[in-house]
């Protein structure tokens, strides 16, 4: 019998957990030893990770606030693991105080750990689904609830579908959330990825001990990465590099020289 | 998410003269360059900028405070912390770069007062950074702590709730559900079917599976249970019964499923059990109701067939079996007399008689419907047996039925039919069955008869006798023979017996005793007696045409049932003159029966035919039981005196003085009744002498000439011979 989606899954400290090692990562303590290792063995193969793994966080505030700028005041945080600082939540309601916000996680702990902190915010709801279940989390109280349906939402995956392979069918995951919301939805995806010919030996190894050690990984390049918006409208600049959409300053613009491995981009339901 | 930051700008920054603002601004561009990247914080460039310059300017402000304090530098240090510069290079660098540049970017790197100061309120942000740090880990720490906590919590609870509702469905469940390991020793049983078998979870967690093994179990049940333990099938339903702890039977339907382990090895069986006895129970009460006569509750027609059918389906190379075929004698009249009511009781004592009578393996007894019943005898050693059987039977209904006031005696017939299976169907069986009962009715009722194949064949020739009888009419198989009827006195032929033949294309000449009889049974005997009368009645015009007044006359047989036939004279006034044959060149022979036993009308009949002319002669006078006062009142002729009489006539020393003496007395009779007389059968000169002795008229038989075609007469007529 496959486990429901409500049935909880394991909770074992000693196995790593993404969103763990996503907090470590981001200088939070919302971990644990195994947590730490593998984040720290992944620092030690990739000493640039953190910069990525920071700049996906700074993605989310950019696209947040943009959305803020384009009226949408809900949005679905799918992935959105442990809320260590900078949540959307903050983000929005630091722009709006009545925007609304779901977090969805299938980790058991980032959602207990997220609904212990948002006690008593009402605009705020957590649930623990698979988020591949677009059904499920759009028909679940914790949506249907808090949102207004006919009104627009602003969709954020991200740092998530470089976790869902080919074989989980994206595209249809994304039709899935996408169908059920009206026009002037947006959708915003950091995904980790590079073109051919990018990736460098430190990539290969962090990947093969990170696709080992934690989850295994999707990396997809541009093209791929620009069909997850098929049915979309692109806002400017399209896709791009993630520290090259909408920048707050040119200091915040790498300036290595490097490709950075991490795609992102917001489209619009037209 | 309580880390709220808090960016909005301060107001109170004039208290420091230009120059100092102006190097303090300076020093917090310098120290934003070197910490961004170095902690995660949510802020854009330009807020990390201007909260460093918050922090600088809190910095400088106790750099020059009087009384100097350290406990700015405590609090820069938390504010650090705050704002999520928790990436521990970000201390590292920010310690470095106050040391370095601060006091140059203020211009006052040779003051050792500030300089002193400075060093105090490093070390003041160190530690209130740490304590900062150190307090926010351990509350983080707290914090995943308690979400890992609550985490399983909420898992245990929903586990504890799906193992609740499994548990509910497992004992609420209505269908009785089982478990066991895979050596068969029960671990639980649910509440279903703990009442299900009668025994309690502790009783049967003493059974293996194997002590449930039912005596009446299909082969087929165990054997899917072997290979559902050897892993070789994952589950089966099956049809099986249970012994009850009350000593009761119960029938299920059975589904096995095996559960194997991760490693795909067989690890536990469950059963669902499901309680089917009243179902079962009516299926074999409906059955029954389908197999069973409901007045008597013997076994049907249709059980009846299905026991024979299935003796047939076993036959083994010797093995016999028999059948006695039963009918009530007159039950009809009982029924229609006293009515259905009494009828249908005196069936169900009849029925109660036989199944008393008949019992034992092997033997069933069934009621085929009306009053007609079947006793199967299988494995029967020889016909005695079944013989046995049909005396005790008919012994059995000798005693009178008492019924309602009424005592009611039965009586019954039995067809009796055995013989070895080989060589025969059911079919077969029961037909000859039939046949033989009816046989037994023929023969007199209230008795058996046994099948007689000779018999039966000579009944199949006959009924195919009258079968073609019709056709054979059509088709000119008949034809007529003639034999001449000689006076005694000049030996002249007076008259000639019309004797009808049947050519059958099958079975070759016949002769009137094979197919008269058939022909009265099956009325055929009018429009064949009415065609030979015509026959006849033609050849005696050629005759007369031809011979004129020595012509004889020719002599009809009528059956009885001409004789009865209301058309019988306008049938007979018709064909004579259509022939235009005088009435008196007609004579027609009636048995004595045919004329003394009968009722008024035929008759009638006779005397309309007596009275156009017409002669009527009485045919085998002395064997029947004439009525002679009432002889003279008939409208008779002749009387032919049967041939039997005349084999005491045959010679001078065989004579016979009784049947001499007996002919004698005939010729007296008839001639007193001024009848004239014709002796049949004379075969020899020295009869026709004796019987012209005696006064006899007439003779006729092979003495004088064999029956022959009417040619043989001519011949005669013209003294040819």
């Amino acid at each position: 019998m496959e486990r429901p989606n409500w049935a909880p899954g394991d909770i074992d400290l000693e196995r790593p957990s993404v969103a763990r090692v996503y907090d470590y990562w981001l200088g939070g303590a919302h971990n644990f030893a195994a947590d730490r290792a593998v984040a720290q063995r992944a620092l030690d193969t990739m000493p640039d990770l953190r910069r990525v793994i920071v700049s996906h966080r700074a993605f989310l505030r950019r696209a947040v606030r943009f959305l803020l700028e384009q009226g949408v005041r809900q949005f679905l945080d799918l992935g959105s693991g442990i809320p260590t600082v900078g949540n959307v939540h903050e983000i929005a309601q630091d722009g709006d105080p009545d925007s609304k916000v779901v977090y969805v996680d299938i980790d058991p702990v980032a959602v207990a750990h997220s609904r212990s902190l948002l006690l008593g915010n009402d605009r705020v709801s957590v649930l623990q689904a698979d988020v591949r279940d677009g059904a499920y989390v759009m028909k679940s109280p914790e949506v249907t609830d808090l949102f207004d349906l006919e009104r627009p939402v602003g969709v954020l995956m991200i740092a998530l579908l470089h976790f869902v392979p080919d074989s989980d069918d994206p595209l249809g995951i994304l039709a899935t959330y996408l169908d059920a919301l009206p026009s002037g939805s947006y959708l915003a995806i950091s995904h980790a990825g590079y073109e051919e010919g990018e990736d460098g030996e430190g990539w290969t190894a962090t990947r093969n001990m990170y696709d080992r050690n934690v989850t295994p990984m999707t990396y997809r390049n541009r093209e791929q990465f620009t069909r997850l918006f098929a049915g979309l409208e692109l806002v400017d600049p399209g896709v791009v590099r993630l520290p090259l959409w909408r920048p707050e300053s040119l200091e915040d613009v790498d300036d290595t020289g490097a490709p950075f491995p991490v795609f992102g981009a917001v489209g619009r339901k037209a | 998410m309580t880390e709220r930051v808090d960016h909005r700008v301060r107001d109170d920054r004039s208290q420091l003269d230009p120059a100092v603002l102006a190097g303090a601004e300076s020093f917090a561009r310098s120290w934003a360059t070197a910490v961004i990247g170095s902690s995660y914080v949510p802020m854009t460039r330009a807020e990390v900028a201007q909260h460093l310059q918050e922090l600088t300017e809190l910095l400088v402000e106790a750099l020059y405070a009087t009384p100097f304090r350290t406990a700015p530098g405590y609090e820069i240090g938390a504010r650090l912390v705050d704002a999520h510069f928790t990436g521990t290079d970000t201390l590292g660098r920010t310690i470095q770069l106050i040391g370095d540049d601060l006091l140059v970017e203020l211009n006052a790197e040779n003051d050792d007062r500030l300089r002193s100061r400075l060093a105090a309120l490093q070390g003041a942000l160190s530690a209130g950074y740490a304590r900062a740090l150190r307090e926010r880990t351990l509350a983080e720490q707290e914090a995943i702590r308690a979400a890992v906590l609550d985490a399983r919590d909420q898992a245990e609870a929903a586990l504890r709730a799906s193992e609740a509702r499994f548990r509910a469905m497992f004992t609420e469940a209505a269908i009785g559900i089982g478990i066991a390991d895979i050596e068969g020793r029960i671990l639980d049983v649910n509440q279903a079917l703990q009442d299900m078998l009668g025994f309690s979870v502790e009783e049967m967690r003493q059974y293996n599976v194997r002590d449930l093994m039912h005596p009446e179990d299909a082969g087929s049940v165990w054997r899917l249970y072997d290979q559902l333990i050897a892993g070789e099938c994952d589950h089966y339903r099956a049809e099986k019964r249970f012994h009850r702890a009350d000593g009761e039977q119960v029938w299920t339907h059975l589904t096995l499923s095996l559960v194997r382990d991760d490693h795909g090895e067989p690890q536990y069986q469950v059963a669902m059990i499901e309680d089917v006895t009243d179902r079962h129970l009516l299926q074999n009460r409906l059955r029954y109701q389908a197999l069973h006569d409901p007045l008597t509750g013997l076994p049907n027609r249709a059980l009846f067939l299905e026991r024979l059918g299935r003796v047939f389906n076993n036959r083994g190379k010797k093995r016999r079996a028999g059948l006695c075929y039963l009918d009530l004698d007159g039950f009809k009249v009982i029924n229609d007399s006293l009515g259905h009511d009494i009828g249908d009781q005196l069936l169900v004592e009849v029925g109660r008689r036989l199944d008393h009578s008949v019992s034992g393996e092997g033997k069933l007894v069934a009621r085929m419907g009306g009053d007609e019943f079947v006793i199967l005898v299988e494995g029967s050693s020889g016909t005695g047996d079944i013989v046995d059987v049909a005396d005790r039977v008919l012994r059995e209904m000798e005693a009178p039925i008492r019924i309602g006031g009424h005592e009611l005696s039965v009586s019954a017939s039995i067809g009796i039919v055995e013989r070895p299976l080989a060589g025969t169907t059911a079919a077969d069986l029961m037909r000859d069955a039939d046949i033989t009962l009816y046989w037994a009715k023929a023969d007199g009722k209230s008795r058996w008869a046994l099948y007689d194949p000779e018999r039966n064949a000579r009944e199949v020739a006959r009924f195919t006798l009258s079968a073609t009888m019709p056709r054979a009419l059509e088709r000119d198989e008949f034809y007529v023979e003639y034999q001449p009827l000689v006076r005694l006195e000049d030996s002249t032929v007076v008259g000639v017996e019309a004797l009808v033949r049947w050519q059958h294309p099958e079975f070759g000449r016949l002769a009137p005793d094979r197919f008269i009889e058939l022909a009265e049974e099956t009325g055929l005997i009018v429009p064949l007696g009415r065609w030979v009368l015509r026959k006849a009645c033609e050849e005696a015009r050629r005759w007369l045409v031809e011979f004129g007044d020595a012509a004889p006359f020719v002599s009809v047989n009528l059956a009885v049932r001409q004789s009865r036939d209301p058309e019988l004279v306008r049938d007979v006034k018709r064909i004579l003159d259509e022939c235009a044959l005088p009435p008196h060149h007609l004579q027609l022979e009636l048995t004595e029966s045919a004329i003394m036993g009968t009722a008024d009308e035929p008759l009638e009949s006779l005397r309309a035919l007596s009275d156009m002319g017409i002669r009527i002669a009485i045919d085998d006078f002395g064997t029947g039981y004439s009525n002679l006062a009432y002889l003279k009142h008939l409208p008779v002729h002749e009387l032919k005196i049967a041939g039997s009489f005349m084999e005491g006539l045959r010679a001078a020393e065989e004579e016979d003085p009784v049947d001499s003496q007996i002919v004698a007395t005939l010729v007296q009779l008839a001639h007193a009744l001024q009848l004239g007389v014709t002796a049949e059968g004379v075969e020899t000169p020295a009869q026709a002498k004796r019987l012209h002795r005696i006064g006899c008229d007439t003779g006729q038989g092979w003495f004088f000439a064999r029956p022959g075609p009417p040619e043989d007469i001519d011949s005669l007529l013209r003294g040819d011979l």
